[in-house]
């Protein structure tokens, strides 16, 4: 194994680990403001990009991205209005089991409108055979789409959730419902909006990511368990680390390659998800002081 | 002991031999095929019920225990010891005859181990495997337990998908039948298809008095003590992770036993056994039943799992068991058959009838 091979495995992990980055910021985002994890969340992008791909036969990439992205979040603000909302017994549990039907629902509905067959997104630049040399690693122009992409969600949410009125009264909910809903902030929509958030990232990921990975109806769940395996590994919540989580897992995962058979690369980021919840359910970046006043 | 403990497990047994009959003189009974299977599921089912709904816990990843069960009968019973004869392990449980041998379809003799000493290595490695993943699962909570044990049950998946004793896509077929005393077998064989139905009635019911009595007991009321709170529990004295751990453990070996039959019944077992849509059913039953209600959850789990093995809901049938998991925790948290549903079911159609009558009496 040379260097340079060593050096293509970690550069396509690192494309690969900001997709799971962005899968888990959407269990981040939603998790802060309701304290659930949307077992959805793999679905959005999966349906962002099959509407992606159906829309991009009659229209422009461009057009299509958007408006996959759109309908994607209207569904998101959906699913929060008419089965998160009216809850009459919103127990972990049931919160728990309502999403893993919507889920499933998604994903069916999914395998009836399209069909069980693989699809694919354009490529945004160029086609599956251009590539670029960096430093001697060839990769596909679409994995610079996705460094960009993840890098661009990552330094806007920062800004949101820092710099807007709306962001900091999300924060705000996550912090402490009851204080934010006395201060006047409808905790209420702000889940929907957490929602909508999360459906739109979830989109836009699943669209970049198409081109390389396909898109089936089923897709989403693997992205999902990873994505949540890196929520994990940056503690729940937490976005910043999310992202070191991210880049950790899709580096680990395509240098696995080297010692493992192809076959098992799933249970690897499953094995590390099941020892972390085992061992350090916190995540890897969480002082001790912080995680004490958690539960798990 | 009074007549009074008994009464569900009486009705129970006539219920089976009323369903038996009826489909026997309807001239259905290729129908006790789907239900045998549909026994031997609910076995799985009612476990997780006191799991899920008794202790208040999740788990996704209770497929995976059913497959580990089937799988290791599977893989002892077509492997051929023949050419490992004169080895010593063999040859001991050779000589104290837990062997037994087969034809296969080729009309070749194999050797392998009796189902009997499959059985128990296949509940042996459950419970290993059970503490192993329990012990450190079962510290967490919500989210963080549902997710894990999805992920455990995703690396049972994967693993065998992967590995070529497991026979990877395909799975295991050929599986011989499960021989019992009385010259009764386990087996597919549409003309053993009454005394398979019994059998499988036999071990579900027996599984039920099992944890019936356990919910009714110490254990029970710690379980339920664990539901309520777990802080308040533990402070009043109750070792909330033996119990938790205990719970864990024994609906594993539920879910193992069933996987067991189910394949010597089936004579085959594939990697879908072992996926998450086959683990959110069985939640999904346990949910439509009631949660912490045992006979709801057998009941619920016999009919769904019946009408869904005839194929009755076709390519829907996971959107099927999607919606019905969505509409019950929107609607019925406590499930559909409680007492309070179908007062408020009554007061619903006396309001009616009220109505009506005070329109006529006006009119």
């Amino acid at each position: 194994m040379s260097v340079t091979q060593i050096w293509q495995y970690v550069l396509t992990g690192i494309s690969m680990g900001s997709i799971y980055v962005m899968v888990a910021i959407g269990y981040n985002i939603i998790y802060n403001t309701t304290g659930i994890i949307n077992f959805a969340q793999g679905e959005f992008l999966m349906l962002g990009a099959m509407i992606a791909i159906s829309l991009s036969t009659v229209m422009p990439l461009i057009m299509a991205l958007v408006l996959a992205i759109v309908l994607t979040t209207i569904i998101g603000a959906l699913m929060e209005f008419f089965f998160i909302r009216h809850m009459k017994k919103p127990t972990v549990l049931n919160m728990i089991i309502i999403t893993i039907g919507l889920s499933i629902m998604i994903r069916e509905a999914a395998l009836h409108i399209w069909d069980e067959k693989v699809h694919s997104l354009a490529y945004f630049t160029g086609n599956e055979l251009s590539s670029i040399n960096i430093l001697g690693a060839y990769v596909s122009p679409q994995y610079l789409w996705v460094l960009g992409m993840s890098a661009l969600i990552i330094i806007g949410l920062n800004i949101f959730f820092k710099h807007t009125t709306l962001g900091r009264a999300m924060r705000a909910c996550s912090s402490n419902k009851k204080a934010a809903w006395l201060c006047g902030i409808n905790v209420k929509n702000m889940v929907t909006i957490s929602f909508m958030l999360s459906a739109a990232i979830g989109a836009l990921a699943g669209c970049v990511i198409s081109p390389i990975t396909q898109t089936q109806y089923d897709g989403g769940t693997s992205l999902a368990i990873k994505g949540f395996t890196v929520a994990i590994l940056g503690g729940l919540g937490n976005n910043n680390g999310a992202l070191a989580g991210g880049l950790i897992l899709g580096v680990l995962e395509n240098l696995s390659i080297i010692f493992l058979p192809l076959a098992y690369k799933d249970a690897l980021s499953l094995t590390i998800l099941v020892i972390i919840l085992a061992i350090k359910p916190s995540g890897l970046f969480v002082k001790k002081v912080m995680s004490s006043l958690k539960e798990y | 002991m009074t007549v009074k403990k008994f009464k569900p497990i009486l009705i129970l047994t006539a219920a089976m031999i009323v369903i038996q009959l009826i489909v026997s003189l309807i001239g259905t009974e290729f129908y006790l095929t789907q239900l045998t299977m549909a026994l031997y599921y609910s076995l799985i089912i009612i476990s997780l019920c006191i799991f899920i709904g008794y202790a208040g816990q999740i788990s996704l990843g209770h497929a995976a225990f059913f497959a580990i069960g089937g799988y290791t009968t599977a893989v002892l019973t077509t492997t051929n010891f023949k050419e490992y004869i004169g080895s010593g392990l063999i040859k001991l449980i050779h000589g104290i005859g837990l062997t037994s041998t087969t034809i296969d379809p080729y009309g070749k003799e194999i050797l392998h181990l009796s189902p009997w000493l499959a059985l128990f290595t296949a509940i042996v490695i459950t419970i290993i495997i059970a503490l192993i993943i329990g012990i450190p699962v079962l510290k967490l909570k919500g989210h963080y337990m549902a997710m894990a044990t999805l992920g455990f049950g995703l690396i049972i998946y994967r693993i065998l998908l992967g590995s070529k004793i497991f026979g990877q896509a395909d799975g295991i077929s050929n599986v011989p039948a499960f021989t019992m005393p009385f010259g009764l077998k386990i087996c597919g064989d549409s003309s053993l298809r009454l005394e398979n139905y019994y059998i499988a009635g036999f071990i579900v019911l027996l599984g039920i008095i099992i944890l019936y009595n356990l919910i009714h007991s110490r254990a029970g009321r710690a379980l339920r003590a664990i539901h309520g709170s777990e802080e308040a529990a533990g402070a009043s004295g109750i070792n909330t992770a033996k119990y938790k751990l205990f719970i864990f453990v024994l609906s594993a070996v539920f879910a193992c036993i069933s996987g067991v039959f189910l394949t010597h019944f089936f004579g085959g077992i594939g990697p879908a056994e072992a996926g998450v849509m086959k683990s959110v059913r069985y939640v999904a039953l346990v949910a439509v039943g009631g949660m912490a209600n045992i006979w709801g959850t057998l009941g619920m789990s016999l009919i769904l799992n019946f009408l869904s093995l005839r194929g009755v809901f076709g390519s829907y049938d996971d959107a099927f068991f999607g919606s019905i998991l969505i509409l019950f925790i929107l609607v019925f948290p406590d499930g559909i058959l409680k007492v309070e549903n179908f007062t408020r079911m009554k007061e619903f159609f006396k309001d009616l009838f009220k109505k009506k009558s005070e329109k006529v009496n006006k009119a």
